[in-house]
């Protein structure tokens, strides 16, 4: 599994970086966890407000910071 | 083009980056209705309680001297700080449930049918319900871009979201009252709108960086949510604890300080440096203000402090409005999606136009 987090490293993006990797922990899954923070690489994914997460190239959550337990519902389906 | 998929939660107001509630979808019951109007009830009841709680605790409970210097900062610091906490609680809670009605996508696309004048108008009132820090401010310039937006009207935005929002207002009429609060609004207002259309017409676009140009034919990946208005009541609830846990230390300095003017300093000891008749004193406190950054919460004490010291209106009003407004880590970070000669006319109008407030103000009042 392929885990991308986009922003460009305020403080809404580092929380959603650790829930991201908390969720993974929690269900035990294999997984790379990789942040993109270049503004031009985020746009270019389609993606305008940050942050948001990428799993498998499918966009999750877009401008907000999700909770675990929806990370976590994501990771298992 | 956009890709819209339907999904609930996962979004909330924060005055940076969202983030989540997570409610599930439930409609509101009469229960709650009047559950909510008690509670407005009871607010604007304690709210009325609160001049004279704070007269008969510095003057009766401490047995203060009314008219003393310490009675007189006492009395000030226990009205003032529940009055602004008990308005910036209602008006966050209020804003961040308006809030919920103007996602960024909904103003992208909004705004995206405007002509501009039209759009500078509307962009420039929409940035007071839309707040964003400077690390929102990039994606938000490429979505406004990409969804078609003129540049003049993403302007008007990008100038008037930080610089008019809620809490400015809040702070500005709990510690200096609705004259100030007003002027304030007005002329950041009339700031956006007028540098915004003044960009537009200068014809830009090509100040861009390149690959900012290209993404006009992109795709946005879009999640729209369906919201009840539980989720909207959970929104504010968020919203003021985001924002209000973030500021009160600041409204708390803030007021302390203006405790401590109103009762010891002298009325005219800024008079001076930045009074009336120092002209120099505006261009002076613009250029002082771009190194700064600093948010609304946290240079509304500063103002407060400057006009209780006998500063000008017009010239303290310049250095609010040039410290939220113009800023060089944002610049530095739009320095990514914009040509400097854009950014040199960015700072070059909305200078000119806060230079142009404060000599007003100064002249008029």
């Amino acid at each position: 599994m392929k885990i991308e987090v986009c922003g460009p490293g305020c403080a809404s993006c580092e929380k959603t970086q650790k829930i991201v990797e908390a969720a993974v922990a929690a269900k035990g899954v294999e997984a790379t966890i990789s942040k993109v923070t270049d503004f031009q690489e985020i746009a270019k994914l389609g993606i305008f407000s940050t942050p948001a997460v990428i799993i498998d190239g499918e966009v999750k959550c877009v401008g907000n910071v999700p909770k675990q337990a929806e990370v976590e519902s994501w990771l298992t389906s | 083009m956009e890709i819209i998929e339907t999904k609930k939660s996962c979004a909330a107001g924060d005055d940076c980056c969202p983030t989540s509630t997570g409610a599930g979808k439930q409609n509101i019951t009469a229960g709650q209705v009047s559950l909510g109007l008690l509670g407005l009830v009871t607010w604007y009841i304690i709210y009325k309680q609160l001049l004279p709680f704070s007269h008969f605790f510095s003057y009766g409970l401490l047995g203060l001297e009314e008219g003393s210097h310490l009675g007189e900062a006492i009395q000030f610091f226990v009205y003032d700080t529940p009055k602004v906490m008990m308005l910036l609680t209602l008006i966050v809670f209020v804003v961040g449930m308006i809030r919920s009605f103007f996602t960024q996508e909904r103003t992208r696309k909004f705004l995206a049918g405007k002509r501009e004048t039209a759009g500078n108008v509307m962009a420039a009132l929409l940035g007071i319900v839309t707040p964003f820090c400077s690390c929102s401010a990039v994606p938000l310039f490429l979505g406004f871009v990409q969804a078609g937006v003129p540049l003049g009207v993403t302007f008007s935005f990008l100038i008037a979201a930080p610089m008019v929002n809620e809490i400015a207002l809040v702070l500005l009429y709990g510690l200096l009252g609705w004259k100030v609060a007003a002027i304030y609004l007005g002329t950041g207002l009339a700031i956006a709108m007028t540098a915004g259309w003044v960009i537009g017409r200068l014809k830009l676009e090509h100040l861009m960086e390149d690959w900012v140009q290209e993404l006009r034919a992109g795709e946005a990946v879009v999640i729209e949510e369906e919201l009840s208005w539980a989720d909207r009541i959970g929104r504010g609830r968020e919203a003021v604890r985001d924002i209000v846990g973030k500021v009160w230390i600041y409204v708390v300095a803030g007021i302390g300080v203006g405790a401590l003017i109103h009762g010891y300093v002298p009325e005219d000891f800024m008079a001076s440096i930045m009074g009336k008749d120092a002209w120099w004193s505006v261009p002076a406190a613009v250029v002082v203000g771009i190194p700064m950054y600093s948010n609304a919460a946290g240079i509304v004490p500063v103002v407060e402090a400057l006009l209780g010291k006998g500063a000008a209106l017009g010239t303290v009003l310049a250095f609010m409005m040039s410290v939220i407004a113009l800023s060089l880590p944002e610049m530095v970070i739009l320095r990514k999606v914009l040509k400097p000669g854009l950014i040199a006319v960015f700072i070059a109008v909305v200078g000119g136009g806060i230079l142009f407030t404060g000599f007003l103000f100064n002249l008029i009042i």
